[in-house]
């Protein structure tokens, strides 16, 4: 075994230094902050009442639920939007062009969430491009009600988290042997039962990571639900926002935060046992 | 390993000569209050650096709590949310008003800033400018709305749209023959009020298109014509009217809700000399007037009248006949633990279908 020099423990202290000042301390902070409750009379004691103001009320819970649903459904459909796109740009285009439009796929990264969420409010405004082009062609006579409702908050979320897909699926495609589906396809598999059996199974471990990683985007997002989301869409961040910012609560805010960990903890652990696979295998 | 070490130590050298290399004044406020040129002519006369942070009253009032009044020298807070921030976290200091220029101000102004700001009998805010909130109007297609409480007639059904704060309450409260502000003494009575706001919002809200969140998205829905009765602030209503004539500014019925913006200095602030210089700085008329006259809101500075654009000054004549002006709702400062009340009530209207 090799033996340990300083070195290797002076290069420890960046990563040690980051886990406990980003990670660990401020959770800790947050964790107890969340105990504390101010009683009538200004005075912090210890409670859980902050937890259980979150099951007193009916809005906390639709909003919780609700963002939860969507974080999963937006999920699978960026799954379901970007497959194909991974496929064609790893196993059907040749390489030279691939690297280029994987090139023109990270573009709206650079731009910034906010900048592209107010693109979309271009294209799907009431008088916008969209609705101005379907009437221009007479394929509508009144604009179609695109811009804040559940469909364009979808729209935001699916537009910036994309990419998160598609770069781990093509990684795994990548490794992909093109002989295993060749073969396959000799003896006589068909085209869904290649999908089903070989793409599949194969690539799950990247499915599953930019799985994690679009959900977490999604759930923990507040500009897409907030700016495109409409008079009725509360996302369960601004909860968050508002505890802390508008009635500075920061203790329930703390709660809140901490529900919020727990629910996307928990449905990823589950998504993972469903799928049969291991975070360590995903996470590489 | 040595090596390491000298690399770190000039590292960190180099990055606390960066910080402290020069005289700088660390301004938290507001989009559009410090504006470049006024920014370059101060760095100019004073050799102080101003580094800008925008923000909003609610996250000043969190940053500050979070640093308890440390990381900037000066901040804007409106002046109703001074003082119960003060009274509960310390982030302010008081305002040595021997070092503010207050010959060169609107007397009545600081007068009530003071009162409104004061904890224990100090006070911690000197007023910069003013403004309302009221209603922007596309006047062509909606020639008749011009009260608050057109913010849920069913004849602008799909084309209402507002902020859904805590001034949409007071306005509702308004719209609906009722004065949110007297009963800011009694709490149960508050809260009873408030319920009825929510119910008038909840029913009104299907005549909502979407409720807008900042400066930049209440002027796009109008502008885009998704909108055509909001509520919005008057500056932003008056730059709208250069674009567009058929929008303008409404000062509504019931009255417009009036705010005045404040320099506080925060408890922790580091260069006390360069907060009152740039104070004392952007009060001066000729600079007051180049703000009013780009971003359109008023001033507490008393000379700046003269420097005032015709257009400016159409704007404020156009908006505010004698009677509006007279009938203009000031803030009072927020009883604590109001706000509380009024989220809960935000949240039930935005939940609601």
């Amino acid at each position: 075994m090799k033996t340990r020099n300083g070195t290797f423990y002076l290069l420890m202290v960046p990563v040690l230094l980051w886990l406990l000042m980003l990670l660990v301390i401020p959770h800790l902070d947050m964790f107890f902050r969340s105990f504390r409750f101010e009683t009538d009379d200004g005075l912090m004691v210890f409670s859980l009442n902050n937890y259980l103001s979150f099951f007193e009320d009916k809005i906390y819970w639709l909003t919780f639920v609700k963002t939860a649903v969507y974080s999963i459904g937006v999920t699978f459909l960026a799954f379901v939007v970007t497959f194909p796109v991974a496929f064609y740009l790893t196993k059907v285009v040749a390489k030279k062009y691939s690297s280029f439009m994987v090139l023109l796929l990270l573009i709206p990264i650079w731009i910034g969430e906010l900048v592209t969420i107010y693109g979309w409010m271009i294209l799907l405004s009431d008088n916008g491009v969209i609705n101005n082009f379907l009437i221009r062609i007479g394929l509508i006579d009144t604009p179609i009600v695109m811009l804040y409702n559940n469909f364009s908050m979808t729209i935001g979320l699916l537009y910036m988290s994309m990419l998160f897909m598609i770069i781990p699926m093509m990684s795994a495609l990548e490794s992909l042997d093109d002989s295993l589906i060749e073969a396959a396809s000799d003896l006589g598999a068909s085209k869904w039962t290649i999908f089903r059996q070989i793409i599949i199974p194969y690539t799950t471990p990247g499915i599953a990571s930019g799985g994690i990683i679009v959900f977490m985007l999604i759930i923990g997002d507040y500009v897409a639900p907030n700016i495109l989301g409409g008079k009725s869409s509360l996302w369960f961040t601004e909860q968050i926002y508002n505890k802390f910012l508008a009635t500075f609560n920061w203790n329930e805010g703390a709660a809140f935060g901490f529900l919020l960990l727990m629910l996307s903890s928990t449905i990823i652990w589950i998504a993972l046992k469903l799928t049969g696979q291991k975070l360590e295998r995903v996470g590489s | 390993m040595k090596k390491l070490v000298i690399i770190g130590a000039i590292a960190l050298s180099l990055i606390a000569n960066g910080a402290m290399a020069k005289d700088t004044l660390r301004l938290l406020t507001w989009k559009g209050y410090a504006p470049a040129k006024l920014v370059k002519a101060f760095e100019a006369k004073t050799g102080i650096d101003v580094k800008i942070t925008y923000s909003n009253n609610e996250e000043m009032i969190a940053k500050l709590r979070a640093t308890r009044g440390g990381g900037f020298d000066l901040a804007q807070p409106s002046q109703d949310r001074i003082s119960f921030v003060q009274a509960k976290f310390p982030v302010y200091q008081p305002i040595d008003f021997s070092r503010v220029n207050t010959d060169q101000l609107v007397k009545s102004m600081v007068d009530a800033v003071k009162k409104n700001s004061g904890v224990d009998g100090k006070a911690y805010a000197v007023p910069f400018c003013y403004g309302t909130t009221g209603m922007i109007v596309n006047t062509k297609l909606a020639p008749d709305a011009n009260d608050w409480s057109d913010l849920w007639n069913p004849k602008y059904a799909g084309k209402i749209s507002y902020r859904l704060k805590r001034p949409l309450l007071i306005a509702t409260a308004f719209g609906m023959g009722e004065d949110p502000f007297a009963l800011y003494g009694d709490k149960a009575a508050y809260r009873a009020l408030m319920k009825r706001v929510e119910k008038t919002l909840i029913d009104g809200k299907k005549y909502v298109k979407n409720y807008w969140t900042s400066g930049d998205t209440q002027v796009a829905i109008i502008k885009s014509g998704d909108a055509n009765v909001i509520s919005g602030w008057d500056g932003k209503g008056w730059s709208l009217h250069k674009i567009n004539p058929d929008i303008d500014f409404i000062a509504p019925k019931s009255g417009a809700l009036g705010w005045i913006d404040t320099f506080a200095i925060p408890a922790k602030s580091k260069n006390l000399d360069a907060a009152y210089k740039w104070i004392n700085f952007m009060l001066e008329p000729e600079n007051a007037a180049y703000f009013t006259n780009k971003e359109g809101y008023g001033t507490a500075s008393a000379g700046a009248l003269d420097f005032l654009n015709d257009e400016i000054k159409a704007n404020f004549k156009r908006s505010f006949p004698q009677e509006a002006l007279d009938n203009i709702k000031w803030h009072p400062p927020v009883p604590e633990g109001f706000e509380t009340i009024e989220a809960k009530v935000l949240d039930r209207i935005k939940a609601a279908e």
